[in-house]
């Protein structure tokens, strides 16, 4: 924020750069909407207030309102899973790769925990922590494949994700599980409450803010992304990043699992899958992360996530069917990601002096 | 001199005084270099003195590159030896070469274009605290070093991505020399550039020699650049160094037909085949 402000005050002080300001309305618009590219997270801030304020409007009119706390709980737990994933994707797609297995890490999650709570007598809290670990693992194992073996990340994490979604139908048998007596209490904090998941979604974003800003981490993850050869000629450990953020990613999809399970009081098999993954990733590069890498932010995945959210529930709440949601909602990304990548453009022209 | 291995006799052993007595910055022994079937360096012989400022050139494939990656541990020799101020040294690793004072600048530079140019100077050695980034510190030394060089760019902040090719190229050298560099390696500083960014970085290498405590290889291709900054100047054909003189004593005259008599001797070549 204070690196923008800056900018902001050193552009005013300065006399004005070229004639371009001499060239009328169009390059006025122009030097508006480098502006809007180059403070992205703060565009899709105006769209998600847009968007709350023309549902709250809309549905006060109608019989259901937006504002209930009901609603605001069912809008907290809809994106929470989103956000929380589209941290580790913002990370992945920042260092030029992407994760398409964190929904079936995800999926298994709760499974894994009830296997050994129900089955091998684990204490609760030991069975928490191997789940997570399993999550773990998997980035691991989508690090080698992607790294050390060079698969392409978007083949191999396709791979792992089919082989973890074996994994849990074979396990459960496709059938739904209790959540074991011993998990209630713990689960409460993890997912029950009404506001934990949006809770931990919030903290994670601060805390990756923070890694993602204020790191070498994160500064790392940016170089690896912007000029692989770079970072390595720089003398950064390329594969250690990468292999650091498949695994972030991993522990990530298997929490928001946990999360979900004791949200709904249920393990179900079905949950999961495709889609949080792939709302994740479009949230992430609504929110201005660049899908061949380089650049990113967290406050974008957050306010992207929260976007997706905001249009899927306020649409079916003012009565329109799910069907057509689908297609405003693909409409929706299109045109985000079009705009993106056109600001970009925009903000690079704008960027050289 | 703070430098262990100069003018210390008790690491200087007779093998690497160079002519005049003095401990060469760098020696490289016997070096050869393969890969696969062919042979990219056939037994180089090569010394840099203290602050000299050595000029290789040679023709496309000649193993200009192959030598730098060498030298700044990128690849490891099949076979010699490589001296750094008098002590036999295996570079292990970019970084090995690096903590040992050896830094090179590639071609591509190695910056990331998203990054502001403060935190590409200090890429791989950001100062840091409580495992946060000094951005402030760091913001601060970058342009009062970058001042200092006579670098002239709008602002530290800037990404890289919107200088021109002179600025990063400057960017890239000023990094090298920030970081401690003794020996430093230039890869085609000069490629692709206009006449002023040319003058950016001879500026700036002058500069480095004035100061006297950096040892500089340049690859380049322009004779007369090379005439004009370089002390001394090494030809590289088909992995062997076939000349070595000092700029005084050559002009881009000779060097020139050298080339063209490679070329005439490679298109025979080619004619008798065909």
């Amino acid at each position: 924020m204070s690196d923008t402000a800056q900018r902001a005050v050193g552009t005013l002080g300065e006399p004005p750069p070229r004639p371009a300001t001499a060239r009328g309305p169009g390059a006025q618009l122009r030097q508006a909407l480098a502006f809007a590219g180059r403070q992205r997270e703060l565009t899709v801030l105006v769209v998600v207030v847009l968007l709350v304020v023309y549902f709250g409007f809309i549905s006060n009119i109608g019989r259901s309102s937006f504002f209930t706390s009901v609603n605001i709980i069912n809008l907290s737990q809809y994106a929470a899973p989103i956000i929380i994933i589209a941290i580790g994707e913002t990370l992945l797609l920042v260092c030029g790769e992407i994760d398409l297995s964190p929904g079936f890490v995800y999926s298994f999650a709760p499974f894994l925990m009830y296997f050994l709570v129900v089955d091998d007598g684990f204490p609760v809290i030991l069975a928490i922590f191997v789940t997570l670990l399993m999550g773990l693992v998997t980035g691991w194992v989508n690090g080698l494949l992607t790294v050390t073996l060079g698969l392409p990340s978007f083949i191999a994490t396709l791979g792992t994700g089919f082989v973890l979604l074996g994994i849990t139908l074979t396990t459960s048998n496709a059938t739904q599980a209790s959540i074991p007596p011993a998990a209630v209490g713990i689960g409460k904090w993890i997912g029950s409450y009404s506001y934990s998941e949006i809770i931990w979604a919030v903290v994670l974003v601060v805390i990756f803010h923070v890694i993602f800003t204020r790191t070498r981490w994160g500064l790392y993850t940016i170089a690896v992304g912007g000029n692989l050869l770079g970072a390595r000629e720089a003398g950064i450990n390329v594969a250690r990043i990468k292999y650091g953020n498949f695994m972030i990613t991993g522990v990530l999809g298997a929490f928001v699992g946990l999360q979900i399970a004791f949200q709904t009081s249920v393990i179900d098999p079905s949950a999961g899958g495709y889609t949080p993954m792939f709302l994740a990733v479009a949230a992430a590069v609504i929110g201005g992360t660049a899908m061949l890498g380089g650049s990113g932010t967290m406050i974008g995945a957050f306010l992207g996530s929260v976007m997706l959210t905001v249009l899927n529930i306020g649409f079916s709440l003012i009565g329109i069917s799910a069907y057509p949601v689908n297609l405003i909602f693909g409409g929706t990304i299109l045109v985000a990601m079009i705009a993106n990548g056109q600001l970009d453009r925009l903000r690079l022209a704008g960027g050289r002096r | 001199m703070t430098d262990p291995g100069s003018g210390d006799s008790k690491f200087a052993s007779p093998a690497v005084l160079s002519a005049d007595g003095t401990t060469d910055a760098l020696r490289v022994e016997h070096v050869s270099k393969r890969f696969g079937a062919v042979s990219a360096l056939v037994d180089i012989e090569l010394h840099l003195a203290q602050g000299e400022i050595l000029g290789l050139i040679g023709d496309n494939g000649a193993g200009k590159s192959t030598l730098l990656k060498i030298l700044c541990g990128f690849h490891s020799p099949d076979s010699g030896r490589i001296v750094v101020n008098g002590q036999e040294v295996v570079l292990k690793s970019v970084d090995h070469a690096r903590s040992l004072g050896i830094d090179a600048v590639y071609q591509d530079l190695a910056l990331i274009n998203q990054l502001s140019v403060y935190h590409n100077m200090f890429l791989n050695r950001e100062r840091v605290r409580w495992l946060l980034l000094s951005n402030r510190s760091m913001r601060r030394a970058a342009r009062e070093y970058l001042n200092e060089m006579g670098v002239n760019i709008p602002s530290v902040d800037t990404p890289v991505a919107s200088l021109s090719g002179g600025q990063r190229q400057a960017i890239a050298v000023a990094r090298a020399v920030y970081s401690d560099a003794k020996i430093l390696l230039l890869d085609e500083p000069l490629a692709a550039m206009g006449a002023k960014e040319v003058a950016v970085i001879l500026d700036l290498v002058r500069d480095l020699k004035r100061r006297g405590d950096v040892s500089i290889i340049v690859i380049a291709h322009n004779y007369g650049q090379v005439l004009e900054i370089c002390d001394r100047v090494n030809l590289l054909q088909h992995g062997q160094i076939t000349l070595d003189k000092r700029s005084s004593e050559t002009s881009v005259q000779e060097l020139n037909d050298i080339v063209v008599a490679e070329y005439r001797r490679a298109l025979e070549t080619r004619q008798r085949a065909g």
